[in-house]
């Protein structure tokens, strides 16, 4: 029977034991002292900076960079936490080569950006090494709130929450803490389980109190917690995925992406983690990405991953896509999955549709080609699931599947605000989710003391 | 928290940092955009007699010198004080001073070297309300060739003459503002101390040209082909300002004389380096000229994180406390033997240390060992001049090491004496004291 990398079906223990945490470890390893001098040193100190007017959380990167360079990582730090206080996640997982790289002057220049991502690591990563924390709580204000979902926005709605003294909980669906940093981002981006040691340093302020194993819509309503708290945040993640709406996809080998990834970061073998020798994973986004990349890394022959539009339509940045290739992965453009084709109700290959763009619409040629897989992950987006919000009162009001909120993230229902993936607008990034969770607890604190005066 | 809230001769400001009298300085507008970014004080730009105004050049005023990435080194000017009515620039003053009451406002003035042009602009500038006056005997290009700033500055008598006018007609604090542009910096110092001064601001720049143009011969910043010399500033004179401010700190004779310090003033740290030395706060003007006023919330912010970090809750903690271990070169210890070390993991093998030492030191470093490309200390041959430190690349990969009292010096095959003994003392000087303390 064949052995290693070459069994058959979906299995474990494809590489020899060290090769795993050699594929894993981290994918941009932190820069030392003298990279981070020298990087920094780069940094022009652009007045109203580019790349401050594309952070989502409008972090002082000028500044903080400054701090750097003049000895002061501390100070630099505290200059992220001010704006971005999941700055150390933002650090590893901001898509920075189309947000504050990309519109570095030194990369509209040269093509070669400072490294705000990794300097902004740098700077983190030292302050909550020394547990350094910046904030104090304001005098309790007696005003209870809570937070639904303990991912990105969650986290920072709770921790400005608690800043400004109110006592919050925090209601997580799942055993721990951190949303999709914890279990949605791929295990190279968040070594030595920094998700966890980012929640022990944000709720290290005092104040929040997390309740792991609560999931709104089945222990509790919407409707009781309005009823018992001042305010409530929704922070809600995405629970629904998106099906193939391809023949034969319940065959068993047909796998969430999502679901892959959060195993992998749950795993502590991953030599014990099965993927399949030959994979297919269906999307082109970073989810579909992060589980391409992931299975070759676990030691799968061959990884290719199908894309019903072309390169310039991919919504994983180019970087990823690079990544992906350099990591041996294939990526097709302008295909989308048909038939899944099942042995014994297992997959074994998938038939897929050549697609075009005939005017703006896309639509299939009627040519197919079959890709031999022992595994298909599905990797075409997630759906936020509105059934948690039904219960006793009134609805909330929700567009395109998602919560409608205002510029402050006030939902349609008194004394609720929602941010991050489960609103409407949102990119589906987390510092993206960190910048409305912040925003929102502001407007809640405005709301429950009388325009921000206790 | 610290502290560091900054009192200057009795001038209160939120911080230790003003802007130097310059063109940041000029006029409300920008004045005005230094307090909202957090400036605690500034020397507003040097006021002249009253009358038509002084003329600049229409070209160039500026040169510079640049690292290979264009970091900006050095500055030089060629701008003259302010060419703005003096009426304007009085209300301006005024308004400011009364719009910001908690920023330090400093009118800086120079006119000509007669008591009857002191005497009349000394109480309408009292009139704003301003903090005090900074004496301008620094500016070094166009004013000293009509007899004042610089001109001023090189002559003791008149600097001292001038600060007791100025000391007999207005009752608010006067400082002194010295030019480098002198050989010994204690002796103006003296002069404006006997003068009655309440404190010295140094340095104004330097002369200097910054560079020359090898096509067309004309020095730079080039005016029509013609160049002319122009205060040199920014971080390249930091290491003169530095020793300038603590000569005076540490001159028995102005020992204690408040000090304003300037001269490269780019982080927090430059700020603390001053202050350390002697310096009671600290003017700023190149960095704020290169970055923006902004920059000083990086000082702001850095001079606090460094004082929480080594506990020290006020400014008064930090200010003077290098001037005592400034001291002549004859008292240096020369009972104190240090070799370089060179930490084998962090070399990266360029030889820079090596050829240093070979070319131009003391052939104390190996190239070679046993037909393998390393690099070492020689300890019998390390006198510890510190050269290899400093051109090594790689931060802390040479270090000095000191040795210990009773360790064997290689090079010179005696143990290191407990003893501290300098040259006064030392046998081969002809003018050794015995048994000095």
């Amino acid at each position: 029977m064949a052995e290693g990398q070459f069994k058959e079906g979906i299995a474990g223990g494809r590489l020899a034991p060290a090769q795993y945490a050699e594929n894993f470890s981290d994918l941009h390893p932190p820069l030392d002292h003298h990279e981070a001098l020298v990087e920094s040193d780069r940094c022009y100190f652009c007045y109203d900076a580019p790349c401050m007017q594309a952070c989502p959380t409008s972090i002082d990167i000028p500044m903080f960079i400054r701090q750097i360079s003049t000895g002061n990582p501390v100070g630099s730090a505290k200059t992220i936490f001010d704006q971005n206080i999941l700055g150390g996640m933002c650090a590893r997982v901001c898509p920075t080569e189309t947000l504050c790289e990309e519109v570095c002057v030194r990369e509209v220049a040269e093509g070669k950006p400072v490294q705000i991502g990794r300097l902004q690591r740098y700077a983190t990563d030292i302050a909550m090494e020394q547990n350094k924390q910046f904030y104090e709580r304001a005098l309790p204000t007696n005003k209870k709130i809570a937070v639904v979902g303990a991912g990105p926005s969650g986290l920072a709605a709770a921790h400005r929450l608690a800043r400004h003294g109110h006592e919050v909980t925090v209601l997580e669906a799942k055993p721990k803490a951190g949303g999709l940093n914890e279990y949605g981002i791929a295990a190279y981006k968040s070594t030595d389980d920094f998700a966890q040691a980012e929640v022990d340093y944000v709720t290290a302020i005092g104040g929040i109190a997390i309740e792991n194993g609560k999931a709104l819509g089945r222990d509790y309503s919407l409707s009781e917690l309005t009823k018992s708290y001042d305010a409530v945040f929704l922070g809600l993640g995405l629970g629904g995925i998106n099906a193939l709406r391809a023949e034969g996809e319940d065959a068993a080998g047909v796998e969430n992406a999502v679901e892959f990834i959060a195993d992998l970061r749950q795993s502590s073998d991953l030599g014990k983690l099965p993927v399949g020798r030959r994979v297919v994973v269906i999307g082109g986004g970073m989810t579909a990405i992060d589980a391409a990349v992931q299975s070759k890394l676990l030691g799968a022959e061959e990884v290719t991953i199908c894309y019903r539009r072309g390169q310039e339509h991919m919504n994983a940045s180019e970087f990823e896509q690079d990544l992906a290739t350099a990591n041996g992965v294939i990526i097709r453009h302008w295909l989308q999955p048909k038939q899944v084709i099942a042995e014994n109700g297992k997959v074994s290959a998938i038939e897929l549709e050549y697609t075009a763009l005939k005017g703006d619409k896309l639509s299939g040629t009627g040519e197919t080609v079959r890709l031999v897989a022992d595994q298909v992950f599905k990797a075409i987006g997630q759906a936020f699931e509105p059934a948690a919000l039904n219960g006793s009162g009134a609805s909330i009001t929700m567009e395109g599947g998602r919560i409608v909120v205002d510029a402050e993230g006030r939902t349609s229902l008194a004394k609720v605000w929602a941010g991050g993936d489960c609103i409407l607008g949102g990119d589906d990034l987390t510092v993206s989710a960190v910048a409305q969770g912040r925003d929102a607890a502001e407007s809640i604190h405005r709301a429950l003391t009388s325009n921000g005066r206790a | 928290m610290a502290d560091i809230r900054n009192n200057f001769v009795g001038i209160k400001s939120p911080n230790p940092f003003w802007l130097a009298s310059a063109p940041p300085t000029d006029k409300a507008y920008n004045v005005i955009r230094a307090f909202q970014a957090g400036w605690g004080g500034v020397v507003w730009k040097t006021l002249g007699e009253e009358g038509p105004p002084v003329v600049n050049v229409n070209g160039p005023r500026y040169g510079a010198i640049w690292g290979a990435d264009r970091r900006l080194l050095g500055l030089n000017n060629i701008e003259l004080i302010t060419d703005r009515q003096l009426q304007i620039n009085l209300q301006e003053m005024k308004q400011v001073k009364r719009d910001w009451p908690d920023r330090a406002l400093i009118a800086s003035i120079m006119v000509p070297c007669e008591e009857n042009a002191w005497k009349a602009i000394l109480p309408v500038v009292e009139e704003t309300g301003a903090d005090g006056i900074e004496l301008n005997f620094g500016c070094p290009h166009g004013m000293s060739e009509r007899g004042m700033g610089a001109a001023v500055g090189q002559v003791p008598e008149y600097i001292e003459m001038v600060v007791r006018w100025c000391k007999q007609y207005t009752r608010m604090p006067v400082i002194t503002k010295l030019t480098p542009n002198i050989a010994d910096i204690r002796k103006p110092a003296r002069a404006a101390h006997a003068g009655g001064t309440d404190a010295v601001s140094l340095i104004n720049t330097i002369n200097s040209i910054t560079a020359v143009n090898l096509d067309t011969f004309s020095p730079e910043p080039s005016i029509g082909g013609k160049g002319s010399h122009g205060g040199y500033c920014g971080p390249a004179v930091k290491p003169i300002a530095l020793n300038m401010v603590a000569e005076i700190a540490r001159d028995p004779e102005t020992r204690g004389l408040p000090i304003s310090g300037i001269g490269g003033i780019t982080t927090w740290r430059d700020a603390a380096e001053f202050m350390a030395l002697g310096a009671g706060n600290v003017q700023v003007c190149t960095a704020a000229m290169t970055y923006g006023f902004k920059i000083v919330q990086e000082m702001i912010e850095g001079l606090k994180n460094w004082m929480d970090e080594k506990g020290h809750a006020s400014l008064d903690d930090v200010i003077g406390r290098a001037t005592p271990n400034v001291t002549d070169w004859q008292y240096l210890n020369l009972n104190y033997v240090a070799k370089a070390h060179i930490d084998q993991d962090a070399c990266i093998k360029c030889g820079r240390c090596h050829i240093a030492c070979e070319d131009t030191s003391h052939q104390a470093i190996t190239n070679m060992v046993d037909g393998v490309r390393h690099f070492e200390v020689i300890e019998a041959e390390c006198v510890g001049c510190n050269l290899c430190v400093n051109v090594c690349p790689v931060e802390n990969c040479i270090t000095m090491e000191p040795l210990a009292a009773g360790v064997m010096d290689q090079r010179t095959g005696q143990p290191v004496s407990p003893v501290y003994a300098n040259w006064t003392q030392h046998p081969n000087n002809p003018m050794a004291k015995v048994a000095a303390e």
